[in-house]
């Protein structure tokens, strides 16, 4: 692949800047690593606002009710990112915020990874990498089946696209041309060894999505108003699936942290270290 | 067994608008009624295994009690982790109907031999594990798997197996079935190998050692209680079973008894496939016999093992 090519994919999202929102959001994930001294903190920082616009303007949903039958699944297939996906859950009212400061503890119910059942507004227990979007098919083929017209999210990372189950599931939603499912891939072209492109080069990308019968829309992950519009334009085609390929930052909002490869997972995360992501987020 | 297994699950759908039948890449002509009548729950998704069980997990979350069938060695090995994250710990109403629980694929070689499926699905928390002898019993069973709480492995033996079992014969999942009482030796087994289990309990009893034979449809929940009222009465307990000698019903036989304190010692051995991959192809029955699999061998076992316990302590 043209190297200008991939400098251009991955320079996509750094400059975008942050509002008080995403910062808000992003401080509570760095509150929830205080309280657990642990987590994957980049990997949910590029999450942040590809939630957010879910959760405050996509999706359907009633934090009262989280089994609320009439509302849209949504699974984020890539675990690993669940700090962010509890900053939204707790910001939404599923639980009380205090839950996040219990996180990864033993009285607690947020692990490191993502579980239904003890987790209100959880739709699948994932953490190993390629599961969501098989679930997600079996949710949509079946929302698709009693008709009752809810949709479904699933949101997978570009590292979780190297499993083969991954695309033995984007074959059979290509082939039942589910219109009412949408996979969002938080494309951040950092995994956990080195970037995308040294581990398992993923390009070109978007093509092999187009090819398994998909419906696909590139957006800066960070931009609020690209995620809107890709959004609200769902499904992209009337008989496809849809995928919207999100060009993200590992660590976005921490300038030391962005794809920075020493920021994947971190552990006995000290006082000084918090401290120091704080400053630097209200600086950004 | 296979088409009296896939025929209930087209019989059961029909009353039954919560039932769902996922297939990998099945034979042509697979279940055509059902896909002709109900064609909103019929899928066949192609040899994508691991996508199958994902799937299957998603249906079952919205309310749905789906069965999926392919060859039981692709289910359990290859979708080991579907099997255990989507299935287990969702706990779903899943059933997983694997053909040719066994060496039933003698022919098609180890690729394709279940010989460790009991082994890895028991392993599993949430999972139930069954293995009817006949298809009489398969007819009883598969009501019984509709409502059954949680994911449910139906380990199928060939098609045409002798039936040994009447529709007299109790059936519950989690019970083990005392097929005949005896005071000498205990004989367990489960899935096919009952019927030879009875054999070698007829061949005994013409030399007058009388055998209780233990036949365990359910591997899992395992009806410990009965095995160790059964292990109680006698001094020989020999376990019976095709699949290897690792983690099946020997060892949940073996850790019952091993943990029953029992105050009289008893004697006990495993019959089942030594821990190898069978390297010989021919017929399930021949690779049955090669690997010792036989009445006869039980027979020559529960005589051997009598005979040690008989011998007077010194």
């Amino acid at each position: 692949m043209d190297s200008s090519l991939i400098t251009n994919k991955v320079q996509c999202g750094l400059t975008t800047p942050l509002d008080r929102r995403s910062k808000e959001l992003r401080q509570l994930i760095i509150r929830t690593v205080e309280a657990g001294r642990r987590g994957h903190i980049a990997s949910a920082f590029s999450l942040v606002e590809i939630l957010r616009v879910l959760y405050d303007e996509i999706l359907r949903y009633d934090p009262q009710n989280p089994t609320w039958p009439a509302r849209d699944r949504c699974i984020l297939s890539k675990g690993h990112g669940c700090l962010a996906l509890y900053a939204i859950l707790a910001d939404k009212g599923f639980f009380p915020q205090s839950e996040l400061w219990k996180f990864c503890k033993s009285d607690g119910i947020l692990g490191g990874h993502p579980e239904r059942g003890k987790v209100p507004g959880v739709e699948a227990s994932t953490g190993s990498l390629g599961h969501g979007l098989s679930i997600g098919i079996g949710l949509a083929l079946n929302a698709g089946r009693d008709r009752s017209g809810h949709r479904v999210f699933v949101i997978v990372s570009d590292g979780e696209s190297n499993e083969g189950s991954v695309w033995e599931a984007a074959l059979c939603a290509g082939k039942h041309k589910l219109s009412n499912l949408t996979v969002l891939v938080d494309y951040n072209k950092c995994q956990s060894y080195g970037t995308t492109f040294e581990v398992l080069n993923l390009e070109p990308f978007a093509d092999k999505w187009t090819a398994f019968g998909f419906s696909v829309k590139e957006v800066d992950g960070h931009n609020l108003e690209e995620l809107r519009t890709a959004l609200s334009q769902l499904p992209l085609a009337s008989d496809k699936p849809s995928v919207i390929i999100c060009h993200t930052v590992k660590g976005k909002g921490i300038r030391y942290m962005e794809n920075n490869l020493e920021w994947h997972h971190k552990n006995k995360v000290s006082d000084e270290e918090i401290s120091s992501l704080l400053v630097a987020l209200e600086g950004y | 067994m296979r088409q009296v297994c896939l025929n209930m699950v087209y019989e059961l759908a029909k009353k039954d608008e919560r039932i769902v039948f996922i297939g990998s890449d099945l034979g042509v002509g697979t279940l055509k009624q059902f896909k002709l009548e109900m064609p909103g729950r019929f899928f066949m998704e192609g040899v994508s295994e691991a996508n199958l069980i994902g799937m299957a997990a998603g249906f079952a979350m919205e309310g749905k009690i789906v069965y999926v069938n392919t060859i039981a060695t692709f289910l359990t090995r290859r979708c080991f982790e579907q099997i255990a994250l989507d299935l287990c710990l969702h706990r779903v109403n899943v059933r997983l109907i694997g053909n040719g629980g066994g060496l039933v694929y003698a022919p098609l070689g180890p690729t394709h031999l279940a010989i460790e499926d009991i082994a890895i699905m028991r392993a599993l928390p949430n999972m139930a594990i069954v293995a009817p002898a006949d298809a009489e019993e398969m007819r009883r069973l598969m009501p019984l798997t509709v409502n059954y709480p949680g994911p449910l492995y139906i380990r199928l033996a060939k098609g045409s197996d002798p039936v040994v079992t009447t529709d007299q014969t109790p059936l519950e999942i989690g019970k083990a079935v005392l097929m005949q009482e005896g005071s000498d030796a205990l004989l367990v087994t489960t899935g096919v190998m009952l019927k030879a289990a009875l054999e070698a309990a007829s061949l005994l009893a013409t030399k007058g050692i009388e055998v209780a034979v233990l036949h365990m449809p359910t591997v899992k929940p395992l009806d410990a209680d009965t095995i160790a009222e059964q292990a109680d009465r006698v001094s020989v307990i020999v376990t019976m079973e095709e699949h290897s000698v690792i983690g099946g019903l020997g060892s949940a036989v073996a850790e019952v008894i091993a943990e029953g304190n029992f105050n009289a010692s008893k004697r006990f051995k495993r019959l089942g496939i030594r821990d190898l991959f069978p390297e010989k192809y021919g017929s399930q029955d021949s690779l049955m016999t090669h690997c010792g699999l036989t009445a006869h061998s039980a027979v020559s076992t529960i005589e051997q093992l009598l005979e040690v316990s008989d011998r007077p302590t010194v």
